[in-house]
Formats: structure tokens, sequence, C-alpha cells
């Protein structure tokens, strides 16, 4: 085994271990800590696929803006003061049946795919992922569209936001 | 390639080990005598008002959803700013329409007071 090969199964047990620890724990506040734990984990797979700008991006909006958002959302709810009993949601092993069938029908489903075993190519040493990203979201031909519908849809969300949460003084 | 990610992963090893060698070392050697008022959650050494787990006003979902907006604006500049001479006068439109299509949606949100704290 390479040493990129340890550094991977080391990340994926934790981030699955804190992945399930997201859905099997209580408290909503520590399943968000936990989620964090999880996000920090994929931001180190991206890193492992040489997806530098992809690790940054998850670092930053995900750990950075979004666990805080759903913290924000967890304080805003009525029953997160409640910390009494034991620390796992008895259904757990229901939870686990459900998620290993919706897995094992996925695989499924995809392994139908004829590209299903193929490997993604392998980039080059001099590529420059984020140049590449760079030059794609403002060429005509690939992803302008989508990129300035992107800023139609974060003003929606701005707007939606106020709307939700603005105070009448 | 992976070589350039080691001084990260070294940060990351040393404020664990840091942090957790120093919950340890006052754990272990720190004497404990736990009075009442020791006991209770610190709040900036007054006397603590409420429980400290307490229901948070809305405003606070607001100023993380602006946050995150204005985060993911930053997080689409950044690939555009790296190749920004070679995109020309093209990418500079195609970047002011962008940021003109959020400004929108800012001066909606400073209009409304949303930025302010009251």
């Amino acid at each position: 085994m390479t040493a990129l090969q340890i550094i991977f199964l080391i990340t994926a047990v934790i981030t699955l271990g804190a992945a399930a620890m997201v859905v099997i724990t209580r408290n909503l506040v520590h399943a968000a800590l936990w989620l964090i734990m999880t996000f920090f984990g994929i931001s180190v797979l991206y890193v492992l696929l040489n997806a530098g700008f992809l690790a940054v991006a998850q670092v930053v909006i995900y750990i950075g803006a979004i666990s805080i958002l759903m913290i924000f959302a967890i304080m805003l709810t009525r029953r997160v003061q409640q910390d009494f009993g034991p620390q796992t949601n008895a259904a757990w092993p229901w939870a686990l049946v459900i998620a290993a069938a919706l897995f094992g029908g996925l695989i499924w489903i995809f392994s139908g795919w004829g590209n299903f075993f193929t490997q993604a190519p392998v980039m080059g040493e001099r590529a420059d992922p984020l140049r590449q990203l760079g030059m794609a979201l403002v060429s005509p031909e690939q992803y302008v569209i989508p990129f300035e519908v992107a800023s139609v849809m974060l003003t929606a969300a701005l707007i939606g936001a106020i709307m939700v949460a603005w105070e009448r003084k | 390639m992976l070589i350039e990610y080691l001084p990260i992963a070294i940060l990351l090893v040393i404020s664990t080990g840091l942090a957790a060698l120093i919950v340890w070392i006052g754990n272990t050697f720190g004497p404990r005598r736990p009075t009442l008022r020791k006991s209770l959650p610190y709040e900036s050494g007054m006397n603590p008002i409420g429980p400290g787990t307490r229901r948070m006003p809305v405003r606070f979902y607001l100023v993380a959803v602006l946050f995150i907006l204005f985060d993911i604006e930053v997080v689409f500049f950044l690939p555009w700013a790296i190749v920004f001479r070679q995109l020309g006068l093209f990418g500079l439109i195609e970047m002011f329409v962008f940021i003109f299509i959020l400004l929108v949606g800012y001066v909606y949100a400073w209009k409304k007071g949303a930025l302010e704290w009251e």
C-alpha cells in the first residue's frame, strides 16, 4: 500500500464515522459539529484528488458558512435546550437498514451504466484546474450561462432570506 | 504534488496535539477546588442571565445567510481573477453582469435595513 492509499483510508474512515455520528447522535448541536468533521474529511479527499480549489471552497463555504448557518438554525428552534437521556437515537438500526438498502439500490442501478468501472483520466502534472475553471466559467461555449444564472440564484436567496427573517420595526 | 499540502498537515497535527496537551496537562496537574461560583457558566465575569442555551433571535439567521451568499460570490471571483488578463474585455463584461445582478439584491438588502444591527 502506498502512503496515498493509507491517507485515503484514514480519511475515509474518519469521514464515514463522522457522517454516521451525524445521523446517530441525538443532540442536534452535536450532529452539526460532527457534520463539520465530515465536511473536513471531504475537503481532505479533494486534496487527495489534487483539487485544491475545491478543498478550499469546501472549507470556506461548507465549514465556514453553511455549518454556522445550520448551528444558528438549530439555535432558533425550541427544543435545542433538551440534552437528557442517551445520546444515540433509539431508531438507529432502522436508519442503518434503510440507508444500506438505498446505497445498495443506487450501486445496483449505477452498475448498469457502461462507464461505471472505467477510471477517470489522470490529469497531467502540469495541468492547472483552477486556471481551466476560470476560463470555462466565462467562455460562451462552456459555463457562462450557468455562471450568470448563479448570480440570479444568489440574489433570489438573498431576497428570500430577507423576506423570511426580516423583522418589522 | 501532495507534498505541497504537508505544511497544512503539520499545522493540523501541531494545533490538535497542542490543544489536547494543554487540556491534558490542566486536567492532570491542575488543583481542583470547585465552588458554586466557579461552576457557573462564564459570562464575561457577570452573574449569568438565564440558561446558557437559549433561543437565538432570527436576525442571526439573516446574518448567516448574507455571509454564505457573499462567501459564494468570492469563490466565484477567485478562478475568474486568476485568468483575468487572458479573458480580456469579454471576461470583464461577464463579471460586471454577474456583479450587477448581485448588486440588485445587495441594494435591496441595504434599503430594507438588513445590514444594520438594531
